[in-house]
């Protein structure tokens, strides 16, 4: 039977196109869209080409918030990453104790995003919260609507409390995947527990560690609800990441077109960030 | 080198359910040093388990196994100088092949020149010196598997390679390189050798002698042709060939046994095994290569119905229904099949007597 070739299969990848469109790519746009106009009215605006562009790069708000970002990004994903794997690595492999921890562990990933940050918020303050009470009773001088150091600490600490679970759930489930055999050749070549880790289990976490990266990455790098709950981006202007500083231009001030050039920077940093991730972790492969 | 010896061996995953379970049940073998041995049996009939047992990555719940007559078993695997290759090829995948080979000698402290002679000799033994330097990710199955049996060569201390079906994920027309390359190696090194399969040819082309386990037991222990001209029990006669023995169930007469109106003769000695036996369980069995069959009458040859012809190339299968039994013979390449009715007869000296399944000799043997 002949088949006649036609170009009919498009008609069945518009829908999927159309959804896209909507979804990313329509509002992408009207994003560039501000960016490259000034905008006073429905009937007056200017192109204005790559001045907001030029403008933003010389925001030293900007410049702040985003070396405030990457530290907090790094920070992040320095904690999160080798807890996770200490975590994953320590739970029971089957049994009922294996099913305790990971509904502890699950536990903190179905909290909403101001929940966490209200929750962290009662629970670091000296007065009425149990861990600003404790570390002030301990003599330790610990209070983050104040001490921009305190700020940090407790976002941080929100931060790995509330995903690295994700990256320990991650972790356990590519460890499970490995067989036993693995496991047992080991034994018999006499390999030392750390060779085991390096040598069979860091390998085979590979996959998983590099979605756990990439996401750790891009949830970290967007940060928004929980510092603007906890503290609100200060002390001063302290814990104000790149998320907030955005905002503040665009609903705060009503500066749409720096606030879109802000945005298209912003995304370009992300892809740019975590393609050089996904490179670096992948680049041997294959070779 | 070793002599492995196991005695009074059993082993039953969990001991305190209401019925244990055993998936070895109670067995004395031994297998001598420097042999090749094959242990040969179906999914499930616990021939991984003796394997990882002698290993030590398993601890048996009853009995002993003893290397050379010392007990090891509270010795852990990586202190019984013994190598296992497991079913799917296992190596260190972000390391070289040179590393892969030479992890077991740094693991032991060996000196670097130790560990660059000691790879160099293997890797030139399994052919692997061109792929050296290759990450062991990317090497193929059979290869992988070569590295993942040479982490076992490489140490001197190894005094036993144990084999868990080591050619499942092996290209067809490479299995038979690398069975080949094993034996080559057995002859070589002179190691004991223990190939669990579950592939009457892989275990026949490899081993010197075949450990036919059933049911958690070694039902037989001999040489391929042993196995095949005097299976010790009817899962040997059926699991060994290709098709297995024709097995009939008799019930005692005068002279013998019968199976329908058919008597068959039985020698003095399995007559009074018969006469001795409680047991209402006797068979007679056959291999198909030893049937006779004729197409016209002739002199004690039963009359049995022609039911299909199987084609097999070099030779044909012919099913014959002789009473309520079917009885398969193979004929030979140029044998006139057939048609209808045939007339097939069994030698005497290849007809098979068990009573509860045991094969019963046909004259005393006292040696």
């Amino acid at each position: 039977m002949i088949k006649p070739y036609t170009n009919k299969a498009w008609y069945l990848v518009l829908p999927v196109f159309a959804l896209v469109a909507f979804s990313a790519i329509i509002p992408l746009m009207t994003v560039v869209n501000y960016s490259i106009q000034d905008i006073f009215d429905a009937n007056t605006r200017y192109f204005v080409g790559t001045e907001w562009y030029r403008e933003i790069l010389n925001d030293t708000r900007l410049h702040d918030s985003l070396v405030r970002q990457f530290i907090f990004s790094g920070s992040v994903l320095l904690i999160e990453i080798p807890l996770g794997i200490l975590v994953a690595l320590m739970m029971p492999a089957r049994g009922p104790g294996s099913v305790v921890c990971l509904l502890v562990l699950a536990l903190p990933l179905l909290v909403p995003l101001n929940v966490v940050g209200t929750i962290w918020q009662i629970f670091g303050r000296a007065d009425i919260g149990l861990f600003g009470w404790a570390l002030n009773s301990l003599g330790i001088n610990y209070n983050y609507a104040a001490n921009p150091m305190d700020a940090w600490f407790t976002v941080l600490l929100m931060d790995v409390w509330h995903w690295t679970s994700l990256v320990a759930l991650l972790c356990y489930s590519g460890l499970r995947a490995i067989p036993d055999a693995y496991y047992q050749a080991a034994r018999i070549d006499r390999a030392s527990n750390w060779a085991v880790f390096r040598f069979i289990q860091l390998p085979k976490l590979k996959n998983v560690l590099l979605i756990g990266v990439l996401l750790r990455f891009m949830d970290s790098f967007m940060i928004y609800t929980e510092p603007f709950v906890l503290t609100g981006g200060g002390p001063g202007n302290s814990t104000t990441f790149l998320s907030q500083t955005l905002t503040k231009m665009a609903v705060g001030q009503f500066d749409i077109g720096p606030a879109g050039a802000f945005s298209i920077i912003y995304f370009l940093i992300i892809l740019l960030v975590s393609w050089l991730f996904y490179t670096a972790m992948t680049h041997n492969d294959g070779k | 080198m070793a002599e492995i010896q196991l005695k009074s061996l059993a082993h039953c995953y969990d001991k305190q359910a209401d019925e244990p379970l055993y998936a070895i049940r109670e067995m004395n073998h031994v297998w001598q040093k420097g042999g090749a041995y094959a242990l040969l049996g179906p999914s499930g009939c616990g021939k991984s388990t003796l394997l990882n047992i002698i290993s030590g990555l398993l601890e048996p719940s009853d009995g002993e196994v003893l290397f050379d007559g010392v007990r090891v078993n509270d010795i852990p695997p990586q202190e019984r100088n013994i190598a296992q290759v497991f079913q799917f090829p296992v190596v260190y995948d972000t390391m070289t092949v040179f590393d892969n080979l030479a992890f077991p000698l740094r693991n032991m402290g060996a000196s670097k020149a130790k560990v660059q002679s000691k790879v160099g000799e293997i890797a030139e033994i399994l052919d692997l010196t061109a792929v050296l330097n290759k990450k062991a990710a990317n090497l193929s199955a059979d290869e992988k598997q070569k590295v993942s049996m040479g982490r076992g060569l490489v140490r001197d201390d190894v005094s036993a390679i144990l084999f868990d079906e080591p050619l499942t994920v092996i290209d067809p027309h490479l299995k038979w390189k690398l069975r080949r390359k094993l034996k080559q190696i057995h002859e070589q090194f002179n190691i004991t050798m223990v190939y669990v399969t579950h592939d009457q040819l892989e275990a026949s082309t490899f081993a010197d002698k075949i450990a036919v386990m059933y049911n958690g037991q070694v039902v037989q222990f001999g040489t391929p042709r042993e196995l095949f001209e005097q299976p010790n029990h009817t899962f040997v006669g059926y699991f060994i060939g290709s098709p297995g023995m024709n097995l009939m169930e008799v019930e005692r007469c005068e002279q013998g046994v019968c199976f329908g109106p058919q008597q068959i003769a039985l020698s003095p000695v399995e007559m009074a095994a018969v006469n001795a036996s409680q047991s209402n369980n006797l068979k007679v069995g056959i291999r198909p290569e030893f049937v006779h069959v004729w197409d016209k009458p002739n002199g004690d040859a039963y009359q049995a119905e022609v039911l299909f012809v199987e084609d097999l190339g070099t030779y044909k299968i012919l099913s014959l229904k002789l009473g309520e039994q079917v009885i398969k013979a193979r004929l030979q390449e140029d044998q006139r099949v057939p048609q209808q009715h045939a007339y097939i007869s069994f030698p005497e000296q290849w007809l098979m007597l068990y009573i509860d399944e045991y094969l019963v000799a046909k004259e005393d043997n006292h040696d």
